[in-house]
Formats: structure tokens, sequence, C-alpha cells
């Protein structure tokens, strides 16, 4: 298991380092790493990938360079989330007069709307209420139309649920083909494999999951990216902030953290990867909850971080998250 | 009652975000006092900015590190002091020109080395850190600097209050003239650094000279406007922390609305100069 992993780690490293180099290839921008990783393991050495949000990097505030915008315009395909997760995209796209085609990895995945998560896991605590409001007030929207162009109103992290990166690989390996159909066999192959390696890691998660405890599946991160993983597999993840990490936390939040942690004897809170530490040191020294290791949400971690790829990540967040739940 | 208090009795991070503030309230009022008599208000506001290559290359070392970021942020500041005045002395240009010019470079460099480190939302807290995350260090830290700042301001007060009514005199009596000047930009400095800890670099500033401003209105006497400032600086750090804490504001900009709030009424109401007192002059037997 762990071999197949290194040499498939080992392989996409390989083709990452060969694609830089070589000409000729199918140029692809990704708008971000975790959509990078994916492409790369679709199109292997058929393709040579952009990446314009780099790892440790956040989509919610990323300003384009002009030598994104470049990268842009000399594409044949561009992967972009969706979902409303890229407020910049159409701009940087239509800015560039790329003739590229875009291919929106998230269509039909089936959107969730904020916060719904929470109310699915039966989690009713009332810290929760300004959650809620949100999430019904957006409720109705997210569900007539799914294809819409609501920011704010759907949750684009859909990449937490294995499931839907499944979906995800079949869009991106369809969007390849289209723009190099010489290509088709290569790409159907490798999506393939790819799958089967989804398909493990979801059942992993879902057994990782189901030997937690049920009193302790309730964890505190502070960034709202969570909600198709715990919608997915049975987890509950509440926040100190918002969805967007450029909102500030304000003393009604935290205490709002604080008392339910409190209440409902929380004992993991988790540091991602983007959002201010030393709130959550503080929500922690306060609680006595136990600072969990790093999650990674939006972004990959750096080559030789415990999150170079997307499989890397999801099983990275799964080891602390059973580390610090199952104790 | 309980509105007022039980924030403060129930939350441990609301007392130290409320010990954070009044020591800033007690350490850079003074400062923004005689920032303000020395017609230096806008001086804060450059030098904030100032700061913020040092920290952020604090920053770069040794990521959200408070060691790291406070010593960058304190040298970038003295640096951009010290060539503004060395410019201003040596050459043509004025000492605001030569401020203006060498704070927008800093500012620049500032944001691009943060830039640079590829993760752009860092930038947010270095420009707006939170005084609700104020652990043992960040406090430690805002009381020393309360502490040196009160400690030297009384060590310099009279060379400094005659800097601000009369500077030619006092170079022409004293040798005190420069060294007090540079003394007083480092403790502009050291103040705005501590700010920045629990407010950020952008609102650090607001704290310095918002209560200075809102003194001007209510005393004649300079001990008068530092007593004023800075108890006018602790009520709003405490109202701002309350609406924070009830309303759902963001901390940082709650407390420097209050203090923009009791200004503007200090604007309208207050006893020495304001709006009201121009409009209905009081007889000269009465006052």
């Amino acid at each position: 298991m762990i071999t197949r992993r290194l040499l498939l780690i080992s392989a996409a490293a390989i083709s990452f380092a060969s694609t830089a180099l070589a000409e000729g290839k199918l140029k692809v921008v990704a708008t971000f790493s975790i959509l990078g990783d994916l492409v790369a393991q679709v199109g292997g050495d058929r393709v040579e990938v952009t990446t314009l949000v780099g790892p440790d990097g956040d989509a919610h505030v990323y300003q384009p360079s002009p030598a994104d915008a470049q990268g842009v315009a000399d594409a044949a395909v561009i992967v972009a989330n969706g979902l409303g997760f890229e407020g910049w995209m159409d701009r940087l796209v239509e800015a560039s007069g790329t003739a590229a085609t875009v291919v929106i990895a998230s269509n039909t995945v089936t959107p969730i709307a904020f916060a719904e998560a929470v109310e699915e896991a039966g989690h009713d605590d009332h810290a929760d209420e300004h959650a809620d409001e949100h999430a019904e007030e957006h409720a109705d929207e997210a569900h007539d139309h799914d294809h819409a162009h609501d920011h704010g109103a759907q949750d684009p992290h859909a990449w937490q649920n294995v499931t839907n990166v499944a979906i995800y690989v079949e869009n991106i390996a369809a969007g390849l083909t289209a723009a190099d159909p010489e290509g088709a066999a290569t790409y159907k192959a490798n999506a393939t494999a790819y799958l089967a390696e989804l398909s493990v890691l979801d059942a992993d998660i879902r057994a990782a999951v189901a030997a937690l405890p049920a009193d302790r599946r309730t964890i505190v991160t502070s960034h709202d990216s969570f909600g198709y993983f715990a919608a997915a597999y049975g987890l509950t993840f509440v926040s100190p902030q918002g969805v967007s990490t450029e909102a500030e936390a304000s003393a009604m939040d935290v205490a709002a953290l604080i008392t339910q942690i409190r209440d409902a004897g929380i004992s993991a809170v988790f540091v991602e990867n983007i959002a201010d530490p030393r709130l959550l040191e503080q929500v922690a020294s306060e609680t006595g909850a136990k600072i969990g290791g790093t999650l990674f949400s939006d972004a990959l971690s750096g080559p030789d971080g415990p999150a170079s790829t997307y499989l890397a990540m999801m099983r990275n967040n799964l080891t602390q998250l059973t580390a610090a739940l199952g104790s | 009652m309980s509105w007022l208090v039980d924030p403060f009795t129930d939350f441990v991070f609301m007392q130290r975000a409320l010990l954070g503030c009044l020591a800033i309230s007690l350490g850079a009022t003074p400062v923004g006092v005689f920032l303000m008599l020395r017609r230096m208000s806008l001086t804060g506001d450059a030098m904030a900015h100032a700061i913020l290559p040092g920290a952020a290359v604090g920053y770069l070392v040794a990521g959200l590190n408070l060691g790291a970021m406070t010593i960058g942020g304190v040298v970038a500041g003295l640096i951009v002091a010290v060539l503004t005045g060395a410019v201003a002395r040596f050459t043509a240009l004025r000492e605001d020109a030569s401020l203006a010019a060498f704070y927008l470079i800093s500012l620049a460099l500032g944001v691009l080395l943060v830039s640079l480190k590829g993760s752009n939302v860092d930038l947010m807290h270095v420009l707006f850190g939170t005084v609700l995350a104020l652990d043992n260090a960040a406090l430690i830290l805002l009381c020393a600097i309360t502490t040196v700042t009160l400690a030297t301001l009384a060590l310099i007060f009279r060379p400094l209050v005659l800097e601000c009514a009369d500077p030619r005199f006092l170079a022409s009596v004293s040798r005190w003239s420069g060294p007090v000047h540079f003394i007083f930009l480092a403790l502009v400095v050291l103040n705005l650094v501590a700010g920045f800890q629990a407010l950020g670099t952008l609102m650090a500033v607001g704290i310095m000279i918002l209560p200075a401003a809102t003194a001007r209105f209510w005393a004649t006497s300079i001990s008068g406007m530092l007593i004023v400032a800075a108890v006018s600086a602790s009520i709003a750090s405490v109202f701002g922390l309350l609406m924070s804490y009830h309303a759902g504001l963001p901390s940082g900009p709650a407390i420097i609305l209050s203090a923009g709030c009791l200004y503007l009424l200090s604007l309208g109401f207050g006893r020495v100069g304001s709006l009201f007192t121009r409009a209905f002059p009081r007889p000269h037997l009465d006052a």
C-alpha cells in the first residue's frame, strides 16, 4: 500500500520535472494547487500544468499577476473549480483574451449550501444559530439553480468529498480529451488508475471515521472548508470565523466558540495552513482543548510537505483527525 | 450591568484584550498628544507604514513570531526616522517631504516582501492584528513598552514640552534639542509596534492620534490633555470590545470607531474651542 503510494508520488514528481522542460505538450492552467495535482495525475506526461494559486496560497484573496494572465492567454485548457470559488476567474479569462477551453471541474457535482453539513449532522447547539440562519437564507437559491454564480451561497470546497473528486477527474479527462483527442487513451488509462486510488481512499476514510466513538466527532478549525467532508463522512466541523478568510473574527464569534467548546466538550482544535493560528491557540488555552496538527483544506503543501498531492493531503488530514479524536 | 461586566468575567481572552488595550491606551496616547502638539499627527501614520518592511522581514525569517516581528518593526521604524532626520539636516529637502519619501519606499518594500512569501492572506494578519489573540508574550511586550514609554516621557518631559512650544529656544539654550527629537521618534516607533500586535499597523495609529485630538477639546494644559487622552482611549477600548462582543463587530475597527465617536462628540460639544463653544461663546466674566 505504502510502496504503491510512494511509487505514484514519485511518478507524479518525475512527470512534473520532465514536463516543465519538454516542448510541444498540452498547456494546461489550473486555478489552484489541488486541481493542478488532479490535472497532472490525469494528463501524465502529455500535459504541462501551471497553477495560478500555488501551494499554501489562498485562492479567496488571490490577485492575478500579468504573468498569470500571460500563462492563461497561452493555455490550451483552463481548469477551474467553479461553484464561485474563483471569483476572479471570469475577469482573468476575459482580460487575457485566451482561446482556451475552460473546464469547470465541479460540473455535475451536487453543491451543498454553507453550513448545511452542520444541520445534517444533527448538531443543534444554540451557538450555531448564526451559521444556521445563513444556511437557511441561501438554501432556496442553492437548490433552485445548481449552476448559478451565486457567490457565497454554495460551498465551493467540493473536493473535500472524495466522491466529488472522482467527478472532477472525469470532467478533467473529458476536457483534456476534447483539447487533445490523440491522447484520449492515455487520459482514460490515467483517470481509471487514479479513480481506483480514490475509491481506496474513500473506503479508508469511511473505515477510520466509523472506528471513532460517536461522541468524539466534532472538530473545531479556523476555516469553514470542510462542509463536504463533514456531510460525506459524518463528522461535524465548527469554526470561529466565517467562510471567507477575509472576515476578521469578532469577540462575539470567539466567545460563542468558547462557549460551544465548553458546552459540547469538544476536545480537539485544528489549525489550518492559511488562517490565523494565534486566535486558535488563545481559544485552546482558554478551553483546555487540544490543538491538533495541520489540516490542509484549500491548498496543497509544498513538494516536501505532508500534503504535496491530493491523496497525500486527504490521508494527512485523516491521520490528524483520528489521532486527535481517537484518543 | 451584566452587559458591561459579564464578557470580562466569563472569558479570559476578553480580559487579555482589555489589558492589552488599556496598556496601549496609557502608553500610546501621551505620545499622540505630543505628536499633535508638535503638528506631527500625520507623522504617526507615516511611521506606521514605515514599520511594515521590518515586520515583514521578521515574518519571513520566523513566521508569525512576536519577537522577530517586533525587532524587525522597531529597526525599520528607527532607520526611517534617522534617515528622515539626516536628509532634512544635510540636504535641501524638508523633513515632511523626506519622511513621505522614505515611508512610501518602506511601505512598498514591506508589501513586496510579504507577498514574496507566496501567501497573501498573511499580509492581512500583519496589517490587521487581532486584539482577541493576545498571548502572554504579546501582553508582556505591550505592558513593557508602556512602562518604558511612560518612564522615558517623565525623564524628557521638560525639554519635550519646550521642543513643542519653541524648538529654537530649546536649541539655543540646551544641547538636548536633537536627542529629545530622536528619543521621541523612537517612542513613536515603539508604541506603533506595540499597537500593531493588537490592532494591526493601520489601526495602531488610530489609538494614538484620535484620543489626542479628542483631548484638545477638553483641556488647555498639557497634563490635562494627557489625562483626557488616556481616559478617552480607555473608554473607547472598553466600549469597542463590548461592541465586538455584543454586536459581533471586528474588534480593531470597533475600538478605533469608538475613539472616533468620542472625537466627533468632543468636536461638537467639547469645553475648549469646539463648534458649540465657538457658536455660543460665554461672557468673559463667567469663563
